[in-house]
């Protein structure tokens, strides 16, 4: 990878290319040829010997290419005659398209006032899109109501069982745990009383009421809800959904009304098994730490808990159910064309399905508690 | 690479059977691909061409047989032996397969920052030189959501070439090109192989690419499930008495 210079009298300056080229050594550079052009008078043309040059690669292309650019600027002659003629082809080749000047992208950072209008008019933009989502799925539910949705029932059984059967260990062990937790927690403020007993009445009313939708909901939004995030989006990608648009089919109650059905079915039925698994969790404490005996513990339970303690879970389980759906398609249908848009669309549903899920509680617990129940 | 020579044996497919669980899909291929060809590997839809790749460039073992370079056997080679196999062949996939997620310079930029040293103003320096050569000059920054499918493919062939390998391969270079572009792909696989010797196998059903471009080549049947035929492809259409293979390479007409 040696270069030599030589000016002969004709005014040529003859740049000796010798010995191996390998990019993995690195690229030649060119400050010593362009010193030797800074010493006045310019020479008028340049010319190549390539006699001793060995194996070449990029390297040596690229060495070329950049005495040519410099030799353009400074309108001097190459003449190329004198490398290999593999090295010639290949210098034609890489100039023979023009560079796309106004290809190249121009990078600037707007003002900081500028960005936060974008940004907000950004967020207007995409509550008007979610407003706009929610109401189409309406209209897909009326007419899955009046029996007009198409979608396929062996893809509905399919969700309820990726969305119901198979969630089942994950929602056991967090169940089971937040039960654990609520007990303890309960534990050692009501021991300062003596009335552990109410261990069992705080851990099945807080299961009921509050924890086991919840718990349930996070956990499908983490696991279902992106996973229906990433499959729409996924479907975008690849342009299925067109395919459906392009052949009648409303990819609202193709694809979005059986996640929905299949959600709000199973969510409801998750957080009464959540709730369960919760009680059991405060009962391992309950039992085993505290001394109560499981006869006990079970009256306790079965005595704070009516029927009625369930009622506001269930509501919110239902209201869960369609919050982590509508969050995973909305976000998998607004998917963009590319892996890494997929990733996002995922990223976004379980931001967005939380943030509601956490909302939408604040609220209906308030609402419950004003009509009494 | 300044050398260009004639007949040095550069791939050899050796009793190679490929196979997905008991469903054989091809039997038996044997072949040789030298250095400087331009080879083809040709047949109908759903007969195995791009199974054959993936076997080739050690993204799915063969159910028996082997796949030598240069005398080394890839498959029993060890992973280092492997890498250093690997590092001597580009790929450029049906779809570009650029990341998406990378602007084109990005792209091309990271085999040369993964596998050399170079400084990060070298390495910008050969991907300015890459995508020119593929006719991306101007083109650095673009995502390749933002370009053609087209560009794409040639940004595909630019990152395949970041390292100078010796051997390229095309999974269906010219599928979903229009007749123009996919003619320019063609020059300019022709032009890689003649100024830098590197040995090209393509994957292709495009008569009009086959015939252009191929030197050499081997045709797989699918209802016998192994090769009929190797050789030069004009060749085969001048001579070749099997009417499967005629009706392959004169689109069913003879």
């Amino acid at each position: 990878m040696d270069v030599s210079f030589d000016r002969t009298a004709d005014d040529t300056l003859i740049i000796r290319i010798e010995g191996n080229w390998n990019i993995a050594k690195g690229l030649a550079s060119t400050e010593e040829f362009e010193k030797r052009l800074g010493t006045k008078p310019l020479p008028a043309r340049i010319a190549f010997d390539a006699s001793e040059l060995g194996h070449w690669d990029s390297s040596l292309l690229a060495f070329l290419s950049k005495v040519t650019a410099y030799c353009g600027s400074k309108s001097i002659e190459v003449v190329r005659q004198g490398l290999p003629q593999g090295v010639t082809r290949l210098l034609e080749l890489a100039s023979a398209v023009p560079e796309k000047k106004d290809a190249r992208k121009e990078r600037h950072r707007p003002p900081f006032l500028s960005r936060v209008g974008e940004a907000v008019l950004g967020l207007g933009k995409s509550i008007d899109e979610i407003l706009a989502f929610t109401g189409e799925v309406g209209i897909s539910f009326c007419k899955f109501i009046r029996g007009k949705a198409r979608f396929r029932g062996s893809d509905l059984a399919l969700l309820i069982q990726e969305c119901g059967a198979q969630a089942l260990p994950i929602v056991s062990l967090i169940s089971l745990l937040v039960g654990l937790i609520l007990a303890f927690v309960g534990a050692v403020q009501l021991k300062l009383f003596g009335a552990q007993i109410y261990v069992a009445d705080l851990v099945g009313i807080a299961m009921a009421r509050e924890m086991g939708a919840m718990m349930t909901a996070i956990v499908m939004a983490g696991r279902t809800g992106a996973a229906f995030a990433a499959q729409l989006g996924t479907m975008e990608v690849n342009e299925e959904i067109d395919a459906l648009k392009t052949l009648g089919i409303s990819p609202m109650d193709f694809l979005v009304m059986p996640r929905m059905l299949a959600l709000i079915l199973m969510l409801p039925l998750l957080c009464l098994y959540s709730n369960l698994m919760g009680i059991l969790g405060g009962g391992i404490v309950g039992i085993g730490m505290l001394g109560i005996s499981p006869i006990n513990y079970f009256h306790e339970t079965k005595a704070a808990l009516t029927l009625m303690q369930f009622v506001p879970g269930l509501i919110k389980a239902v209201v869960f159910g369609v919050i982590v759906a509508l969050s995973g398609c909305l976000r998998g249908m607004q998917c963009k064309r590319s892996a890494s848009a997929v990733g996002e669309a995922a990223t976004s549903a379980v931001v967005t399905a939380i943030v509601a899920i956490i909302v939408s509680d604040a609220l209906l617990t308030v609402v419950f508690d004003r009509i009494g129940i | 690479m300044d050398s260009f020579h004639e007949q040095e044996t550069c791939i050899e497919v050796r009793d190679l059977t490929m196979a997905y669980g008991s469903f054989v899909i091809q039997h038996d291929l044997n072949f040789t691909v030298n250095r400087g060809d331009i080879f083809i590997i040709m047949g109908g839809s759903g007969c195995g061409k791009s199974t054959l790749l993936r076997n080739m460039v050690g993204l799915q073992a063969p159910a028996r047989g082997k796949v030598l370079y240069s005398g080394e056997s890839f498959w029993d080679a060890g992973p280092e032996d492997k890498k250093q196999i690997m590092r001597r062949f580009g790929i450029l996939y049906q779809s570009g397969a650029l990341w998406s997620s990378m602007t084109l310079a990005e792209n091309v930029a990271l085999p040369l920052s993964e596998y050399t040293s170079l400084s990060h103003a070298e390495i910008k320096e050969l991907v300015s030189l890459k995508l020119s050569l593929v006719g991306l000059a101007g083109f650095e920054e673009f995502y390749p959501s933002e370009i053609s499918g087209g560009m794409c493919k040639r940004a595909g062939i630019a990152r395949a070439m970041a390292l100078d390998p010796d051997m390229l391969f095309f999974d269906e270079p010219s599928a979903g090109l229009d007749p123009i572009s996919a003619r320019r792909l063609d020059e300019l696989i022709l032009e890689l192989r003649d100024s830098l010797g590197t040995t090209v196998i393509v994957v292709t059903h495009e008569l009009a690419s086959i015939f252009a471009i191929g030197n050499n080549s081997v045709f797989l049947d699918a209802e016998t499930r192994t090769m009929a035929a190797s050789g030069n492809p004009r060749k085969l259409l001048e001579e070749s008495r099997d009417p499967k293979i005629r009706k392959f390479l004169t689109r069913g007409e003879s």
